[in-house]
């Protein structure tokens, strides 16, 4: 603003000026970046959104089933049959560059490859119920590790689209601005001090020839 | 390698453990945020973190706070009593928070 004390100097003028070059191409690139983002990010929160509602319906599914199996064994075999569990999933965790933010992305391995060796208990002394239960478990569970991965994308996502779309507005309606109107504000009072000085020196001349020539 | 934990009531934790996942049994809030500080301390090995509505909808604060760093991931899952829809919240709370207002429409 011009009622920042900006000292109307030529050297001033021309820093602003660069000033206002980099904030122009920084505005460019970032208002780019968030395009880029928003696009990706959309994306994502598609995939989110059927994912979601895949894990809860297969998570209700497997629930369910579950009731079930425990309203037919007693609450003690069933904790007895799922004590030891067979299975185990070992993460991997990558990371992806979406434009400079990094995204997870799991793989996982287990431990038994078989799905029918999941069952951690022998049929003899459990329900049907149960078997089928853990099955829909193990179903569901893809699509959990794939939501947790879209899911934290799309927090990650947000995040920076929020920080970028800030940044694009300071430069804007704050920084550009500013620094057009310091600039418009150096070239006027420049002009004037050049105008004051071309008077001044007509006046000078006037005298001058008055006091060598007795001009009248 | 890293691991995956699973929160929730017991009930709930029971059928994941099964499947091969670290099943972290908590019946209250207050157990629940002692079992999530412990999963999140430094260096810790877990990287996906389940935890079910019920229970994250009161210690929805500490679970804030993992949410802009990349591990680990703090996922909502439904209950034995079905969803609450918190799940979807969070779509649309990120959504809301990247373009500044709810573009869903729901």
């Amino acid at each position: 603003m011009a009622g920042t004390a900006v000292t109307p100097t030529r050297m001033v003028l021309n820093q602003l000026k660069g000033r206002l070059k980099t904030a122009r191409r920084g505005h460019k690139l970032l208002k780019d970046k968030r395009d880029e983002l928003m696009r990706q990010f959309m994306d994502v929160v598609k995939e989110n959104k059927v994912l979601r509602e895949r894990v809860e319906e297969g998570l209700t599914g497997a629930f369910a089933s579950l009731q079930v199996a425990s309203a037919i064994m007693s609450p003690e075999m069933l904790e007895q049959a799922l004590l030891y569990p067979r299975q185990s999933v070992e993460l991997d965790m990558k990371f992806r560059n979406i434009m400079s933010v990094n995204v997870p992305q799991y793989s996982f391995t287990t431990r038994n490859n078989d799905p029918s060796e999941i069952y951690p208990y022998g049929f003899a002394q459990t329900s049907g119920e149960l078997d089928d239960a853990l099955d829909k478990m193990g179903r569901v569970f893809e699509d959990m590790l794939k939501l947790a991965q879209v899911e934290k994308t799309m927090q990650l996502l947000a995040e920076e689209i929020e920080k970028t779309r800030r940044r694009v507005n300071a430069l804007e309606y704050v920084m550009i601005p500013e620094l057009e109107q310091n600039i418009k504000y150096i070239t006027m009072k420049l002009e004037e001090n050049e105008n004051s000085t071309k008077v001044r020196l007509l006046k000078v001349k006037e005298m001058v020839l008055q006091d060598a020539h007795n001009f009248k | 390698m890293l691991k995956i934990a699973v929160i929730g009531g017991n009930d709930t934790v029971i059928g994941f453990k099964a499947v091969g996942l670290e099943a972290c049994p908590a019946s209250n809030a207050a157990e629940a945020l002692q079992v999530l500080r412990d999963l999140t301390r430094e260096g810790s090995e877990y990287a996906i973190i389940y935890i079910e509505e019920k229970l994250a909808q009161q210690i929805s604060h500490e679970i804030d706070k993992h949410k802009d760093s990349p591990t680990p991931a703090i996922i909502l899952i439904p209950g034995r009593e079905g969803s609450l829809g918190l799940g979807q919240n969070a779509l649309k709370e990120a959504v809301e928070r990247a373009v500044g207002t709810n573009i869903l429409g729901d």
